[in-house]
């Protein structure tokens, strides 16, 4: 019986300090934020999908070395290029990437030696369609400018 | 308490729990055969989220493979990182600076504490109490949003490199983690008044789910679970990696053997994560992340390796068999809840089907790291 009335009583205490906290909490601002009315900015660093670089003028610092197509692990970088006549250089004519596939682990930007692509601050990509994953990163650098 | 019944083996019946049960938290199947409400035989049944985690490794080169580490625990990537990062070091001699040290070592019991959190809070909800879990969740959310403005995800992290890190933490982070330990120490306090303390969960954790020594030790449990029957193992002091022998912290015990005892090993691992970051932050040298010489090709020479860590769950091991080539040859993955998990049948055994849910969420276990 006395068992009975130290449980109860424990009981009642323990109860009252769970209430407690929860009352300390009622006058402090809410931590969450109503989305997608506002939306937070990310950090400088943060793994949005990969997006190129363009120089000043707009065209992109990649010089079609594939690197970035072989360092990935899962495969979802495709890219092209192509020696206009009389250049030098390749010029870059496609650059897809799946994100269905992406891991976002970095390695194509770790690999690239000619500083041409980084991390984009993307993070509303939710969409019911795969199509809108494979994303066309020259046509997206080539609006960016616009 | 549960106490042992004679079970009439004739009249029991088949019960699934999972794969899709809000208790198993994940898609972890376990055939319980049951006499009644009690438990006479429990099968767990494992494969559903399969995804040849090992055999990967085997057709993709070393750093290529380093981003399924985040896809094992996703509670405790980072520590899976360390591991991976430790055994492929250890195969190639590469030097790690001991700027890089200190930081996998703050980042990682970082992690830990965040991945404390969660399960504190999806337990106590489990057992019928929905509020710890948002503060548990608030308390997280300034782990992960350390962690992400370093390293730029916010769970499946890639950050460790071989030989280095993936960048260098700066200024921010550092006041950042500073206000979150004193942050934290506080919160502690009020989890032992709301949670710890409170009634209905002794009372149903305290005796149940008794596991001893022997038991542990027959099924290879580590982390908090064999430390909850008083077995002294925890990696980071039996075999020492990275700083940690430099660090003063204590590994929390308890004799209890029941889930409440491995409730308090948990919540005293909390504050010793904290201890930990503490000293790591005022040691934390100078210098370059990552180092001055790096093989540019990862080709560990012919051989067998080994590296072990302790992740929030237990011992992490990983096994590498190398042919020198790119790829490894084998890759054996020993992670902690598959032994946990296994202990569950013989444990539960003659329990109330009410309790032996309540002894499954003291386990922690995580079901994508299980079954990889």
């Amino acid at each position: 019986m006395g068992g009975y009335f130290s449980d109860l009583f424990s009981g009642t205490k323990s109860l009252l300090d769970g209430m407690w906290v929860t009352l300390k909490e009622f006058p402090k601002r809410p931590v969450t934020l109503s989305y997608p009315h506002e939306s937070l900015k990310m950090y400088a660093r943060y793994r949005g999908h990969i997006e190129l670089i363009g120089d000043e003028e707009n065209k992109p610092n990649c010089v079609v070395c594939g690197m970035c197509e072989r360092a990935c692990p899962s495969g979802c970088i495709h890219l092209a290029g192509e020696k206009p006549e009389g250049g030098k250089k390749k010029v870059l004519t496609s650059y897809t990437l799946d994100f269905t596939t992406c891991s976002l682990c970095g390695s194509c930007v770790e690999s690239c030696n000619f500083d041409a692509i980084r991390f984009s601050n993307e993070y509303n990509l939710a969409s019911t369609r795969k199509e809108d994953f494979i994303i066309d990163l020259l046509k997206r650098l080539e609006e960016q400018d616009k | 308490m549960s106490q042992p019944i004679e079970l009439q083996k004739d009249e029991t019946f088949v019960l699934n729990v999972g794969p899709q049960h809000p208790a198993t938290h994940g898609v972890l199947r376990v055939k319980m055969t049951m006499d009644g409400e009690y438990i006479y035989k429990a099968e767990t049944v494992l494969g559903y989220i399969h995804r040849m985690h090992e055999k990967m490794a085997e057709n993709r080169t070393y750093p290529q493979y380093m981003p399924n580490m985040g896809r094992l625990d996703y509670l405790s990537a980072m520590a899976f990182n360390h591991g991976y990062a430790l055994v492929v070091e250890r195969a190639c001699g590469i030097e790690v600076p001991e700027r890089a040290e200190y930081i996998r070592v703050i980042t990682v019991e970082l992690n830990r504490i965040s991945s404390h959190l969660v399960w504190l809070g999806a337990y106590v909800l489990d057992l019928g109490g929905f509020t710890p879990l948002m503060y548990c969740f608030d308390d997280r959310e300034q782990i992960l949003d350390l962690l992400e403005s370093v390293t730029g995800s916010r769970l499946t992290y890639c950050y460790f490199r071989f030989g280095g890190l993936y960048n260098d933490i700066d200024d921010e982070f550092i006041t950042g983690t500073r206000a979150f330990i004193i942050r934290m120490r506080k919160e502690l306090k009020m989890y032992a008044k709301l949670v710890t303390g409170n009634i209905i969960l002794m009372k149903r954790l305290q005796g149940h789910g008794i596991i001893d020594k022997d038991m542990c030790q027959r099924y290879g449990a580590t982390g908090p679970v064999a430390r909850g029957s008083g077995l002294n193992y925890d990696v980071r002091k039996n075999e020492p990696y990275s700083v940690y022998p430099e660090l003063d912290f204590d590994i929390p015990v308890n004799d209890g053997c029941d889930s409440y005892a491995r409730y308090l090993v948990r919540m005293e691992e909390m504050e010793q994560s904290l201890r930990i970051i503490e000293q790591a932050l005022d040691k934390l040298p100078e210098g370059p992340v990552n180092p001055e010489k790096k093989p540019k090709l990862i080709k560990p020479p012919s051989g067998d390796y080994y590296a072990a860590v302790e992740t929030a769950r237990g011992n992490f091991g990983i096994r590498l068999v190398s042919d020198g080539g790119k790829n490894a040859y084998r890759l054996k993955l020993r992670s902690p809840t598959y032994s946990n998990m296994h202990l569950f049948d013989e444990a539960c055994r003659g329990m109330l089907l009410a309790d032996a849910l309540a002894f499954m969420g003291s386990l922690d276990l995580v079901i994508p790291e299980m079954d990889r």
